[in-house]
């Protein structure tokens, strides 16, 4: 396996660019190399590096497959329930390793993933789903109340719906709870997975919006793993691109959204003409993504 | 559970009620049962549900673990077996049957908590075809350590429930229907019972902790409740009831082996009550008591008896054919 950082395997133009000194000084989350084993067998992730600034929006971008979902769990461990270990690497919240926590006491800790697919409690109400996220926090009765109005005040439609089974809301109240019931564990870093799943476009804006009045207001920090390139790279600071596995390239967003790899293979634009054998250096990496 | 279900069911249930009646009457007037008269039909209803409710009690045991972990958990019967016999052991010890009760409860908490370490632990991941397997080797292995630690012979479990024949409802009907204060009383524990455990599972933390794991476990164990001390949880509460249905089966019929073996009389009742639903496994219990008595007394009497035995078995695969998820099994919600 090799040790190749995330910035050593960056495409040239944005080498140096990634990931700053100071900025991983001041990581609450960094993630070092680590392998990602399902199965005892199936070799998913390979050396993958990323940093998460404290307060900052990170997108992991990257096809289906690449290993984001896999990424995320293996921060927040809900791997394990899914046969699947880290092998090599770490995995350190604010300095401190948490690899081998249970996803219990990494909530504690004040990491918690938003699932694929939302997740929510189907035949619990949307007021009941929100408040199973301050399981961790026991019985402080007042906190929970005022955070329950805080996700209120930041999802509205959720406090219309408060009373009904989450498993009859639509797709874009279900995502909303599913945020909203994470917030209800005071996190110090979100782990989103897909958002935008299945969304319209314009709801999808505005989910998007909230997260990041949640991220300037709250001060919470979000990890966001997401096919939406454009969106994702709109809303985020910094991006990571996965594939295969690997981190193949990263750098602020707004460097990632004038890059002509990502233009043409992520956001469905190419400045310079489609054809030119000038792309020849693009071919490999369109050979593989496209596939 | 919502408005609309109780009203269906507060209009359909006096309906069925009388229906059946009626057709009992009319086989009657044609001489195809030897007799019917509307009290004696209502006593047989009467103390069917009274019956019903002691198999709801069982039935509720199996929906706990069953809603929490998927696992169908064919030890129940021996952990009622199991807590009559440790209950009246620790009565025949001396001790007043409230500290016996306590205590007994209280080991049934370290039975559970032992087979979560022991048994689902290790398993956790693994098809639940197997972790039924292993509910079975928990069965003999109850049956067998119980009866290893408080002997196999058939014991009298008292606690003082009298058991004398009451008449009741004596303003209705002439002469009242005759009931046993037993079962009226058994009847009135399970409810307590019930109750409890629905505002256990209602407004608790851990309550809803619980109907949470039973939904996803995923995403249950994303929030970060552990899944881990929710099962220890639903196996004690699983115990406790276990240990309430012993003490009532086990003061009708006295303490023994086939205690372990009311679990068959459950499995009929989830059926129609749906695997899943408590409001089911109470309301299967009641139907398959009184449809059971009413079968016996009525048609049994008439071909020579025993319908009994095999009358809920025969329900139950009727639904099994025309509404598989029982009368209350959770509706699969189909929606994105
Ligand atoms: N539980 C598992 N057991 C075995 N292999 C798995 C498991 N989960 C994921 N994989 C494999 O790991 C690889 C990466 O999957 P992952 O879900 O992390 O991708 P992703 O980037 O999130 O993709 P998507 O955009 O489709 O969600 C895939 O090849 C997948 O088949
Ligand atoms: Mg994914």
């Amino acid at each position: 396996m090799s040790q190749a950082t995330a910035s050593q395997t960056a495409a040239p133009e944005l080498a140096g660019e990634a990931a700053p000194a100071a900025e991983s000084a001041r990581a609450l989350l960094s993630v070092n190399n680590i392998e990602v084993i399902y199965d005892h067998v199936i070799l998913v992730l390979k050396g993958v590096s990323l940093s998460v600034p404290k307060g900052g929006i990170v997108a992991l971008l990257g096809a289906n497959g690449a290993g984001k979902t896999t990424t995320l769990k293996a921060i927040s461990n809900l791997l394990r329930a899914e046969r699947g270990e880290v092998t090599k690497g770490s995995i350190e919240l604010e300095g401190e390793r948490v690899q081998d926590m249970t996803p219990n006491d990494l909530v504690k800790r004040g990491v918690i993933q938003v699932m694929e697919g939302r997740h929510c409690f189907e035949h619990l109400t949307v007021e009941e789903n929100l408040l199973t996220g301050a399981y961790t926090r026991g019985g402080d009765r007042a906190g929970i109340q005022q955070d329950l109005e805080m996700v209120y005040g930041y999802f509205p439609r959720l406090k219309e719906r408060r009373g009904s089974q989450a498993g009859y809301t639509s797709g874009g109240e279900q995502q909303m709870c599913a945020i909203g019931r994470a917030l209800m564990t005071r996190p110090k870093v979100v782990l989103l997975d897909e958002p935008s799943m299945g969304l319209a476009p314009q709801l999808v804006e505005q989910i998007f919006e909230i997260v990041k009045r949640i991220n300037e207001q709250e001060g919470v920090t979000i990890l966001l793993a997401e096919q939406n390139t454009n969106v994702a790279l709109r809303y985020a600071k910094y991006g990571y691109i996965l594939e295969n596995g690997r981190v193949v390239m990263d750098g602020p967003a707004e460097r990632l959204r004038e890059n002509e790899d990502v233009k043409e293979f992520y956001l469905g634009l190419s400045a310079t003409g489609r054809k030119s054998y000038r792309d020849v250096k693009h071919y490999k990496r369109r050979k593989r993504w496209l596939s | 559970m919502n408005l609309r279900t109780i009203a269906i069911w507060a209009v359909s249930v006096p309906l069925v009620i009388a229906a059946l009646g009626f057709f009992h009457q009319a086989l009657a007037a044609a001489g195809w049962i030897a007799f019917f008269t509307w009290p004696f039909y209502f006593e047989v209803i009467l103390n069917g549900l009274l019956q019903g409710v002691m198999y709801s009690l069982v039935a509720l045991g199996f929906v706990l673990i069953f809603k929490a972990s998927g696992i169908f958990n064919f030890a129940q019967g021996s952990l009622v077996l199991f807590a009559a016999l440790t209950m009246v052991g620790l009565i025949e010890m001396g001790l007043p049957w409230p500290l016996a009760f306590v205590a007994t409860a209280v080991v049934m908490v370290g039975v559970a908590i032992a087979v979560e370490r022991v048994v689902l632990r290790p398993l956790v991941n693994q098809p639940h075809i197997i972790l039924f397997m292993a509910t079975i080797g928990i069965f003999y292995f109850m049956d067998g350590f119980g009866q290893t630690l408080w002997g196999s012979d058939v014991k009298v479990l008292d606690i003082g429930i009298p058991k004398d024949p009451i008449f009741i409802l004596g303003g209705v009907f002439e002469g009242g229907l005759l009931v046993q204060s037993f079962d009226v009383i058994a009847a009135l524990c399970g409810a307590l019972l019930v109750a409890v455990l629905a505002v256990f599972f209602q407004y608790t933390r851990i309550g809803r902790a619980l109907r949470a794991v039973a939904d996803d476990h995923q995403a249950a164990l994303s929030v970060g409740i552990p899944l881990k001390t929710i099962w220890a949880i639903v196996w004690s509460v699983a115990g406790i009831v276990a240990l309430v249905a012993g003490i009532m089966w086990g003061g009708k019929l006295g303490v023994q082996f086939t205690l372990a073996l009311i679990a068959l009389k459950a499995l009929p009742v989830l059926i129609l009550g749906g695997f899943t639903s408590i409001p089911g496994a109470i309301i299967g219990g009641l139907i398959i008591g009184a449809g059971e008595q009413v079968a016996e007394n009525f048609v049994g009497a008439a071909i020579g008896g025993a319908i009994q035995d095999w009358f809920a078995y025969m329900l139950a695969m009727v639904f099994l054919l025309f509404r598989p998820q029982g009368l209350f099994g959770e509706k699969i919600i189909e929606r994105v």
